[in-house]
């Protein structure tokens, strides 16, 4: 647990002025990401809603990774937020956009902050099982549960606004609109989570929770928040993904799926908000086609790279340009 | 009468299954600190081999007791082919780094050798249930147990002796101990670390493919058992202890019972009562009941 020292040594003015820099950049890729959506095409529609959606979850799991936890678990929240999406349409008939994406928020932190409260004891690979124990027994509960459609699992509803029900393309197109302003949003919150005084506590944490302690700060409240954090993004994303794919499944509990999150993390890299956004379109892009030309191999694809990242890039891509101008000037 | 025996009967079965799965999980995690996800894959190896072997095996007409014989020498060569390679190959290169990193570099592992194995053995279920039907049947009073399933709890039962014997009694056992205690005392004595690890880790692997094997014959081998059985696996070492052989038979004890009163009293429950009994036990002893508590360095 020692990598990354050097953000926590540098002092907090230093990183004023690149601070506001990074936010007008976040802003201004959201504003074009909002005024592209007339323009973008039905399979890439999809494609970006979805990628925003991952986005949302690895949002919050490079928070906990700050903060030196790794939940190998989120599916856990992504499911509760699909599903709640979907019972909300199917067994309450609500159509409304914002009650749906409320109730998943509503259901992802109540559920969070239970569990957060029996996680944030925990540190290491005892964090990382232990999220990984609670996502699995909601999956056991799902697969067994015949009211919820059991392994197949259920459609979902198509949302409306204001009484108003978009169909087909529309529809899909605000969905777009609505997920690039939540996930552009989050990732603001989350830049400015990061600089704020509790994200300075998260890399304590991360270096030595002790001395966190001594300096009078409940290292396991810090690690509850970030955890209450983390669960909340995940649930918007799996309510985005259900409400785009219009349907929702067991799976989505898996610890595959929760795997999978953990490893457009690290593909993006941890020392930005916006690797986690290039991180998840990425893996979207590379997942559809490497899907459509060889299903195969799709996963050996992705452990390879995987290790690749490990073993030469562990920042991420992310990183890349910065080494490879290192690399050029030396 | 019958469902109290039931209950027991399968969940001994279930838990010998499990533990000699959990038995190699545990040991290379106590050895070497690597939480190994890719132990799916070794056991995934292992049914895979054993299956399409003995699918050979009864095509040739040879005796067909000796059938068991090959279950078991696919394993250990599966075993120690796969186990060789990965530890040679890929964790060589990342030994040292933090133990979470560690859990990503072993899943990396896992997703390569789900595909390399559907590239090998392809995408339709195998079939060995003659190694299964052979042995027949028992009755105890009105219930009827397969033979074969008794006989595998008699190897998980003769694999803990052994090992407990391997780790308590001799001398490659106590070089282990020290290894588990203090790597680094341990080679600072002379210890070669090294080649410890590789031991460990083809050890390990051998008992992963060796409960694949033996369970090839009692079900269809298809993609994807191996991501199902590491979970589980998971769950009986995290009860048991990480790093302890003792603890993985009484988490997959504890396991096989609670699976088995819940298949035979509320099915519904049958998954969740597993990681419900383990997420207790992290409740209670984060560390799991038989694995000594860390200290806390500053």
């Amino acid at each position: 647990m020692s990598q990354g020292s050097e953000a926590v040594a540098a002092p907090v003015g230093a990183h004023r002025s690149i601070h506001h820099w990074g936010e007008w950049w976040l802003v201004a890729w959201g504003v074009l990401a909002l005024a592209a959506t007339p323009f973008v095409t039905g399979f890439w529609l999809y494609l970006f809603t979805i990628a925003a959606a991952k986005a949302l979850v690895v949002l919050g799991l490079l928070l906990l990774m700050r903060t030196g936890l790794v939940s190998f678990g989120q599916g856990l929240y992504y499911a509760v937020g699909a599903y709640t999406v979907g019972m909300l349409g199917q067994l309450a008939g609500v159509q409304e956009l914002g009650l749906l994406l409320g109730g998943a928020l509503l259901l992802g932190g109540v559920t969070g902050a239970i569990i957060g409260a029996l996680l944030c004891r925990y540190r290491g690979i005892f964090f990382a099982m232990f999220s990984l124990a609670v996502s699995m027994i909601l999956y056991g509960v799902l697969v067994k549960m015949e009211v919820l459609g059991s392994t197949d699992g259920f459609n979902v509803v198509s949302p409306a606004m204001g009484g108003w029900q978009p169909e087909g393309d529309l529809g899909n197109r605000l969905l777009f609109a609505v997920a690039m302003v939540l996930v552009f949003g989050a990732a603001l919150v989350a830049r400015r989570y990061r600089y704020a005084p509790i994200g300075r506590y998260c890399e304590g944490v991360k270096e030595n929770e002790l001395r966190v302690e001594y300096l009078g700060v409940a290292a396991r409240q810090v690690v509850w928040v970030t955890y209450l954090g983390a669960a909340l993004l995940a649930a918007t994303g799996g309510a985005i993904t259900a409400l785009a794919t219009g349907h929702v499944g067991p799976e989505m509990a898996y610890w595959t799926t929760s795997g999978e999150f953990v490893f457009i993390a690290l593909l993006g890299g941890t020392g930005h908000v916006a690797a986690a956004l290039l991180g998840a379109v990425l893996f979207e892009v590379i997942y559809t086609f490497a899907f459509e030309l060889s299903p195969y191999t799709w996963q050996l694809i992705l452990g390879s790279a995987l290790l690749l990242i490990i073993l030469f890039l562990p920042e991420g891509l992310w990183s890349l340009p910065a080494r490879l101008g290192r690399w050029v000037r030396s | 009468m019958t469902l109290p025996l039931a209950i027991a009967m399968d969940g001994l079965i279930y838990a010998s299954w499990l533990f000699i799965i959990a038995a190699g999980l545990t040991l290379i995690y106590g050895v070497m600190r690597i939480l190994n996800l890719a132990h799916g894959s070794f056991y995934a190896l292992g049914a895979y081999a054993a299956a399409s072997a003995v699918a050979w095996y009864f095509t040739t007409g040879s005796p067909p007791l000796l059938s068991f014989l090959l279950l078991a020498a696919c394993a250990v060569g599966m075993g120690v082919v796969a186990g060789l390679a990965i530890e040679r190959g890929i964790l060589r290169l990342v030994y040292g780094r933090d133990e979470v990193v560690m859990i990503l570099v072993t899943y990396g592992v896992l997703l390569i050798l789900e595909d390399v194995i559907k590239l090998i053995w392809g995408v339709n279920p195998y079939y060995a249930y003659q190694p299964y039907t052979l042995l027949g049947r028992t009755r105890i009073e009105n219930l009827s147990l397969a033979n074969y399933d008794l006989a595998l709890v008699g190897l998980a039962a003769l694999l803990a002796l052994l090992l407990g014997l391997l780790l308590h009694r001799t001398r490659w056992g106590k070089l282990l101990q020290v290894v588990i205690f203090d790597r680094e005392l341990g080679a600072a004595m002379g210890i070669d670390v090294a080649r410890v690890f590789t031991t460990t880790f083809v050890l390990g692997a051998i008992l992963g493919a060796l409960a694949g094997a033996m369970t090839a014959p009692s079900l269809s081998v298809a993609p994807g058992i191996g991501i199902e059985v590491i979970v589980l696996a998971f769950a009986v070492v995290v009860i048991g202890g990480l790093g302890s052989v003792t603890g993985a038979l009484v988490g997959a004890l504890m396991v096989g019972l609670a699976r088995a009163s819940a298949v035979h009293l509320y099915p519904e429950l049958e998954l969740f009562v597993i990681y419900a009994v383990m997420g207790l036990v992290l409740a209670f002893r984060p560390e799991g009941l038989f694995a000594p508590p860390a200290a806390r360095k500053i």
